[in-house]
């Protein structure tokens, strides 16, 4: 008997709370954005896109060592990325957060036709060049726009460089097997 | 005391005010579906902070009329194995039945379309004939989802029907009357004499207050029930049984079935104001009273629980069948007979 009166009473003021709960959201603000018309990062009182949000990638050719990390973690092979070793006395400039370099980029493509938005290749990434922008608005009309190379797009490094150090390192391989096949 | 109708009074008795007179209500019923169906989508995206239809017109408040305008222009299917003249008369035995409980509700002390003295009994006979077209509709469909949404839906509202019966008796007990206005006239003055605060009388009320208060919440839960909102919408649970009773159903007739749900929420509104908060009487005593004003209390009054409807449909999940057979039988019912004894108690005291 008392069992009952209390799981009346129970069902009762439950409905109660979950209407006071309601009701609440009732009268708060609304999180919808009327995207066409009003971008989200215009939308009052928010300054930028929610943090789980997934746009465009975007790699700092200055933080990049070019490790291939990214590559490997990409689920469906949309980042392609060559590198140059250095010869030794000339290593390529230090990251912008000061860590050693030892390759050169010499070509980092991410080809958003292709892209997933899983942002696996911005956890993977040891240095945190490649991340998350808030730029999501960049439909194209002919595919080969949408292949980004990164290192002409920021000029890390000119064609002329490229070829200069591809061959310093051929020269430097040359020479290797030089000393190999012929010991002193 | 006379019937008082505006209409006569104008006219005169005679065929065209009697036309005028049960249009009248059609007319408030247009206006009002198209009102609920908006405030439905819009309560319901602010609970879940949304906005809801935004696009057609003005913070979208035209979209009610493209939702009725889809559904016409819909194709009209009735399935090959159904049974035709049931299933095409279902959808309409069932707007009829609602709409002929607008017969007797008043919206004003001088308005009330057929002023007949029995007028609590006939809302709660013909609230009851709805589930004829119900059930029609589910077993004429011809379909095992149908079927099991009208058999489910007759099992609801006759067990529902039973407390709501034993509110109802409080209150023709309390009132002494069947006739709606009268009860009506007998909670006039301030809001402490609506029935839901006892009624008019001594201090002695007081009490009585928790009985009253449950009588009013055991109307509102079986009214829900009868209307097929949630959390009781078994008979309709998309989870379960696709659509219910109109899994078949298209076009106009899905409409019809549509218009008389939302015709049968206002009607049961409209009872709980009726019954339980003093009608079209102003709560201030003669604060913005007389009929004009009523018809605004009443129908300001009556909105009020359809929102506390719609509220509540995004408040509660769906009940188990066995739950909802436990509400009626084993809480509702022993309940309304404690409080009914108890309210007559308080009448013979009065």
């Amino acid at each position: 008997m008392k069992d009952y009166f209390k799981n009346v009473w129970l069902g009762v003021w439950t409905a109660l709370i979950g209407m006071r709960i309601t009701i609440d959201h009732l009268f708060r603000k609304n999180v919808t954005v009327q995207y066409p018309n009003v971008h989200p990062k215009d939308k009052a009182g928010w300054m930028d896109m929610p943090s789980n949000a997934r746009n465009r990638l975007y790699v700092d050719m200055d933080e990049c060592n070019g490790c291939n990390s990214c590559a490997r973690a990409c689920p469906v092979n949309c980042i392609s990325i060559e590198t140059v070793r250095s010869v030794p006395g000339d290593a390529p400039p230090p990251l912008a957060s000061g860590g050693k370099r030892n390759l050169w980029v010499s070509q980092f493509e991410i080809d958003f036709t292709k892209c997933c938005f899983c942002s696996l290749c911005t956890e993977a990434c040891p240095t945190g060049a490649i991340v998350m922008t808030t730029e999501f608005e960049y439909s194209s009309y002919n595919r080969y726009d949408l292949v980004y190379n990164f290192v002409k797009l920021q000029n890390s490094m000119s064609d002329e460089k490229i070829a200069e150090v591809k061959e310093k390192w051929a020269e430097h391989q040359k020479e290797k097997k030089k000393e190999a096949v012929e010991p002193k | 005391m006379e019937e008082a109708n505006f209409v006569f009074n104008m006219i005169g008795e005679n065929w065209i005010a009697f036309a005028i007179i049960s249009l009248l209500p059609m007319i408030f019923l247009l206006a009002y579906a198209l009102i609920a169906i908006l405030g439905e989508l819009k309560i319901s995206a602010f609970i879940q902070e949304r906005l809801g239809p935004m696009r057609t017109g003005p913070w979208g408040i035209i979209q009610p009329v493209a939702e009725v305008v889809k559904l016409l222009q819909k194709e009209d299917i009735t399935p090959d194995s159904a049974n035709k003249p049931l299933f095409n008369l279902a959808p309409f035995i069932m707007f009829a039945a609602s709409y002929a409980g607008f017969a007797v509700i008043p919206f004003s002390s001088y308005f009330v379309p057929s002023g007949i003295n029995l007028g609590l009994f006939f809302l709660l006979a013909v609230g009851s004939l709805g589930i004829i077209g119900l059930l029609m509709g589910g077993w004429a469909s011809n379909n095992k989802y149908s079927l099991l949404g009208g058999l489910r839906a007759v099992a609801q509202i006759v067990s529902y029907e039973i407390p709501a019966a034993m509110v109802i008796l409080t209150i023709a007990v309390m009132a002494g009357s069947l006739d709606l206005q009268e009860i009506i006239r007998q909670q006039s003055g301030w809001f402490w004499n609506w029935f839901v605060f006892g009624g008019s009388g001594g201090w002695i009320k007081i009490i009585f207050l928790p009985f009253s208060f449950i009588m009013c919440i055991i109307y509102i839960i079986a009214s829900l029930a009868e209307t097929n909102r949630t959390p009781f919408d078994i008979p309709e649970g998309e989870s379960e049984l696709v659509a219910g009773y109109h899994t078949e159903y298209s076009g106009m007739k899905f409409a019809m079935f549509f218009f008389a749900e939302y015709a049968n929420m206002f009607i049961v509104s409209a009872i709980i104001t009726i019954i339980f908060f003093g009608g079209w009487n102003s709560p201030f005593g003669d604060f913005m009273g007389g009929p004009i004003w009523g018809v605004f209390w009443f129908v300001s009054k009556a909105f009020v629980f359809v929102f506390l409807q719609i509220w509540l449909r995004w408040t509660l999940p769906r009940l188990r069948v066995d739950q909802l057979m436990y509400v009626s039988w084993k809480v509702l019912l022993p309940f309304s007979f404690v409080c009914f004894l108890a309210l007559s108690l308080l009448v013979m005291l009065k």
